[in-house]
């Protein structure tokens, strides 16, 4: 280690290497589960410093770990094997909008919000919306492929980059993509990379596709006495021919929480409410606001409300965005999961995780992208209450199963980390795992980025306590 | 090896769970976004107060990172669970003033300015009349040997020289106890006078009194005031901070009052949590949460009683600057913006990040001078792009400082900084 520290000074500025014990524990976590201590935090500014950097890396064996603002709910950044953290969160020096290509060019440190900031500015929109966009990278974004509640129309990040300069594990500088949206050029690496990780390369820019920005937008409240019907209802609008930009959902315990937290007049009796936000053209999406309308009144168990200004929508939204910090006021430690499902199927869905409740007697919560399937069963416990964990722990594994049962995917879009590593046999197949991992043997031959990630250890399982 | 649960109780080990480290109080923690780095962020320090209460580090570790947060609690209103990072904070602050090795130099410069300068009106008031004497007779060098400067080490002078013209000795000392409402009165307050405030602001003192009586406010000062402790409490110093409560929860009981008045945001976000400071003490919780109940702020009072209206002018562009302690603990946020607007300017054009700490924090511009100056220039950056002449604030902590920030961007000549107390009487306050 002394002999590698010496290597990094001579070629990483001083105040660039963090070492004291203060600073190694400041980059120990994420918002996930587990803290371990790196043997140095170097925050790198350029692709230059990175690469060598893993050149030594390679020549030491000692691991590398990537790292964005450290809001990973998968344990993505986590250096379990302890060595180098990577600090890219304060590489963010350009934010660059091409608006005639309709393009941004960014470093991986820019915060994802500013991005669609920017792009506002010139009349356009990056879509990609996860809920911690102020405050996460788009570096760990687009290594975890992240989406958020716009997914349902726009898609998510991976839908947006076309173009990426990389360094490899071995410490090559390379171009995958380019700067045109049409691009058939050989294989598509840029795809492999998002979503890799941080384990086949490290992001040092990325090139952004932009969308125009729709002119208006409208939000509309349904509330459901049956939560099997609103299952049905989210199908029978999406194949009317209309396609919401949003389409959240939130269950009776999340709707009690929030009025518990913050009392916003919520029907507290209801066994779901559906938030729908339609965006586009003022004239259309009142029309198709009106259908959605028709829809929901041929359900008999519901109520709509259409929000009639700006003000009223933000109102409506906020019960949505109030779920997390409402439900851990009941406990403080929170499992957030984001299994996801064929649309189909959230009413089985539904079914499965409220027999798992009962099951392991725990408090279990469920909202999420109700459009994409894409739901969130939040657990919620107290990591101090070993007993319960463990509880936690199978309940988990169970949810994971009931997902891929369902033909669904233990991940939507946190990324597998650590914490969903011991199921990927389970959803993949033994040969569909080992192609990845014939991947990253190539690409990463003495396992120095990232490791511990996405593959599972000999015999690991999901440990919820530390 | 466990540390002791007495550690662990006074570390507000227990709150740290609270923290579910999803990162929202980032990009909103001025320290986080000067120093860059995730020990100076609210997550990071969080993260290290509950390492200590594990014994995987040593006092001295989490040292550096908790001196130098401003305590703006700006990342308490940020937080999504609500976590209580001022508690953990002031936990904090008192296990390493209590672990500290210090010099005796130290302790006795320490002393003079907790224990006798801030509780003490003399002091405060020999503060005001030494200032005055060195305005009024330009004897710079008469100041500096009394020594004024001399205990706070760093950059005293800086500051020295963005002090307001003070009263005269005679006026300080004749200034009645009891003023009464003009026209009818509507309520009875007790004006916390404040130390700074009342030693160099001595002005805004007597403008606030001047405003709430026209207000229709009748407006007590009990005597036996003191500082409200605020910067003990912030500097670990609990036991200095409850002497300090007492004496004034005990002056205020005396009085028949509705409210109990401030014109300084900081102090009135300590008198707001008289109440929490207590808490568990059998014999003074609860006078202690009656006396919190009854602290407004002077825009409060004054947006509640409705009775003035502004007659004249101001010349000029206004921009507000409102004070942390202000925004994110007392939660008076509308109430300054509300009678700003009512005032006649040239119109208002609000900053981008005005929520944002301007670094002065109590004496951390005065201890933690460069890093205060650096979160200073940020804000002056926003200041310059709103292009207004006149700079409100609520606090004389923020006030000072943006004095220093305009004199930095070697602004004297165009722009200014003034107290919304004072801004008000310019406007031409009247009773309605
Ligand atoms: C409250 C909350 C809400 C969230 N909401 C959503 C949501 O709606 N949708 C969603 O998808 N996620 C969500 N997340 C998860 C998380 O914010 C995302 O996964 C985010 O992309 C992580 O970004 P980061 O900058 O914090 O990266 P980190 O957490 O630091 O790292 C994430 C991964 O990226 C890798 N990495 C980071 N930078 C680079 C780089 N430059 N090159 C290569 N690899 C890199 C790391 O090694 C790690 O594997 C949420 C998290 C929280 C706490
Ligand atoms: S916002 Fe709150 S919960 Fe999130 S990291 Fe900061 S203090 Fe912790
Ligand atoms: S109090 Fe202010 S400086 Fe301190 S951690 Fe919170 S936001 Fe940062």
């Amino acid at each position: 280690m002394e002999l590698l520290m010496e290597e990094i000074r001579s070629i990483i500025p001083s105040d660039q290497i963090f070492t004291s014990l203060a600073d190694r524990y400041s980059y120990s976590y994420d918002a996930s589960f587990g803290s371990y201590l790196p043997e140095v935090v170097i925050q790198v500014k350029n692709k230059e410093e990175i690469s060598s950097l893993l050149k030594l890396a390679n020549t030491f064996n000692i691991p590398v770990y990537p790292r964005g603002q450290g809001t990973s709910l998968s344990g993505g950044p986590l250096p379990v094997k302890g060595g180098m953290v990577l600090d890219m969160s304060q590489w963010n020096g350009n934010l660059k909008i091409y608006p005639d290509d309709l393009v941004a060019v960014v470093s991986p440190g820019v915060l994802t919000a500013s991005i669609n900031q920017e792009a506002e500015k010139f009349g356009l929109m990056y879509p990609p919306d996860p809920s911690s966009a102020h405050v996460s990278t788009i570096g760990g974004n687009l290594a975890e492929n992240s989406g958020g509640p716009r997914g349902l129309k726009y898609g998510v990040t991976k839908d947006y980059v076309i173009g990426l300069e990389v360094v490899t594990p071995e410490g090559e500088i390379i171009r995958t993509g380019g700067k045109t949206i049409k691009n058939v050029t050989g294989y598509d690496l840029t795809k492999l990379i998002v979503g890799s990780e941080g384990t086949l390369g490290i992001i040092t820019e990325a090139t952004l596709k932009l969308v125009p920005k729709p002119p208006a937008s409208k939000t509309m409240m349904a509330v459901f006495d049956d939560l099997v019907q609103s299952g049905q209802a989210i199908s029978k609008i999406l194949t009317s021919g209309i396609l919401p930009a949003k389409m959240e959902i939130m269950d009776q315990s999340s709707i009690i929480a929030v009025e518990n937290y913050q009392p916003l007049g919520l029907p507290i009796d209801a066994e779901a409410i559906l938030l729908i936000e339609l965006d586009g053209h003022p004239l259309a999406i009142e029309e198709e606001m009106k259908k959605i309308e028709v829809i929901f009144k041929g359900f008999e168990s519901v109520k709509v409300k259409i929000a009639e200004n700006q003000d009223e929508a933000q109102s409506y939204w906020k019960a949505r965005k109030l779920v997390s910090p409402a439900i851990v006021k009941i406990k403080p430690t929170k499992v957030s999961e984001d299994a996801t499902v064929p649309r189909s199927k959230i009413p089985d869905m539904f079914q499965k995780l409220k027999e798992i409740r009962e099951k392991y007697d725990i408090h279990l919560v469920v909202f999420g992208h109700a459009g994409d399937g894409n739901l969130h069963p939040n657990i919620i416990c107290d990591k101090r209450d070993t007993e319960e964990m463990i509880r936690v722990e199978k309940a988990v594994e169970e949810i994971f199963k009931a997902a891929v049962e369902l033909g669904g995917t233990l991940s939507g879009e946190h990324g597998i980390g650590t914490l969903k590593a011991p199921f990927m046999e389970m959803e993949l197949g033994a040969a569909g795992l080992d192609m990845m991992k014939r991947i990253k043997k190539i690409w990463d031959p003495n396992n120095i980025l990232n490791p511990g990630k996405i593959f599972p250890e000999e015999g690991q399982k999901l440990v919820l306590r530390e | 090896m466990k540390a002791a649960a007495g550690l662990q109780s006074k570390l507000h080990y227990d709150e740290t769970f609270n923290c579910v480290q999803c990162g929202y109080c980032l990009p909103v923690c001025p320290t986080y976004e000067t120093m860059k780095s995730e020990v100076h962020s609210p997550r990071g320090r969080i993260n290290l107060v509950k390492m200590l209460a594990e014994d995987k580090i040593k006092a001295e570790d989490l040292r550096e990172p908790i001196e130098k947060c401003l305590g703006c609690r700006a990342c308490e209103t940020a937080c999504p669970t609500s976590v209580q990072y001022g508690k953990i904070l002031e936990g904090a602050k008192e296990v390493l003033e209590n672990a500290e090795q210090k010099s005796i130099t130290q302790k006795l410069s320490e002393s003079l300015i907790f224990d006798q300068m801030f509780p003490s009106k003399r002091w405060m008031n020999t503060i005001g009349y030494l200032s005055w004497l060195y305005q009024k007779s330009g004897m710079q060098k008469m100041a500096q040997r009394t020594g004024i400067t001399q205990f706070a080490p760093l950059h005293l002078g800086k500051f020295e020289s963005v002090l307001p013209d003070l009263p005269s000795p005679a006026e300080r000392k004749n200034r009645a106890r009891l003023f009464k409402a003009i026209g009818s009165r509507k309520v009875t307050v007790g004006f916390i006078t404040g130390c700074v405030m009342d030693a160099i602001f001595y002005e805004t003192n007597r403008n606030t009194i001047d405003l709430l009586t026209k207000a229709g406010a009748a407006v007590l000062i009990p005597v036996n005031q003191t500082c409200c402790g605020a910067l003990h409490a912030h500097a670990g110093k609990i036991a200095d901070a409850k002497l300090l409560a007492k004496r004034n929860i005990e002056a205020f009981e005396k009085e028949k009052t509705d409210y109990i008045v401030n014109n300084a945001g900081g102090c009135g976000a300590t008198l707001l949590e008289y109440g929490e400071l207590f808490k568990g003490d059998i014999e003074w919780e609860r006078s202690a949460q009656a006396f919190s109940n009854k602290v407004r702020d002077i825009s409060q009072v004054l947006s509640e009683l409705d009775g003035l209206s502004f007659t004249k002018e101001v010349n000029g562009t206004i921009t507000f600057q409102p004070s942390c302690h202000m925004i994110n603990v007392q939660k008076v946020k509308n109430e300054p913006l509300s009678l700003l607007k009512q005032v006649k300017s040239k119109g208002y054009r609000e900053m981008n990040d005005k929520e944002r700490c301007c670094g002065s924090a109590g004496i951390y511009n005065i201890v933690n001078y460069e890093d205060s100056m650096e979160i200073l220039d940020s804000k002056m950056k926003n200041v310059k792009e709103t292009n207004t002449s006149i700079i409100v604030t609520a606090n004389p902590g923020c006030l000072l400082q943006m004095k220093l920030g305009i004199q930095r961007e070697g602004l004297e000549k165009s722009v200014r900084a003034v107290h919304l107390v004072d801004l008000l009487v310019e406007a031409g306050a009247v009773s309605k």
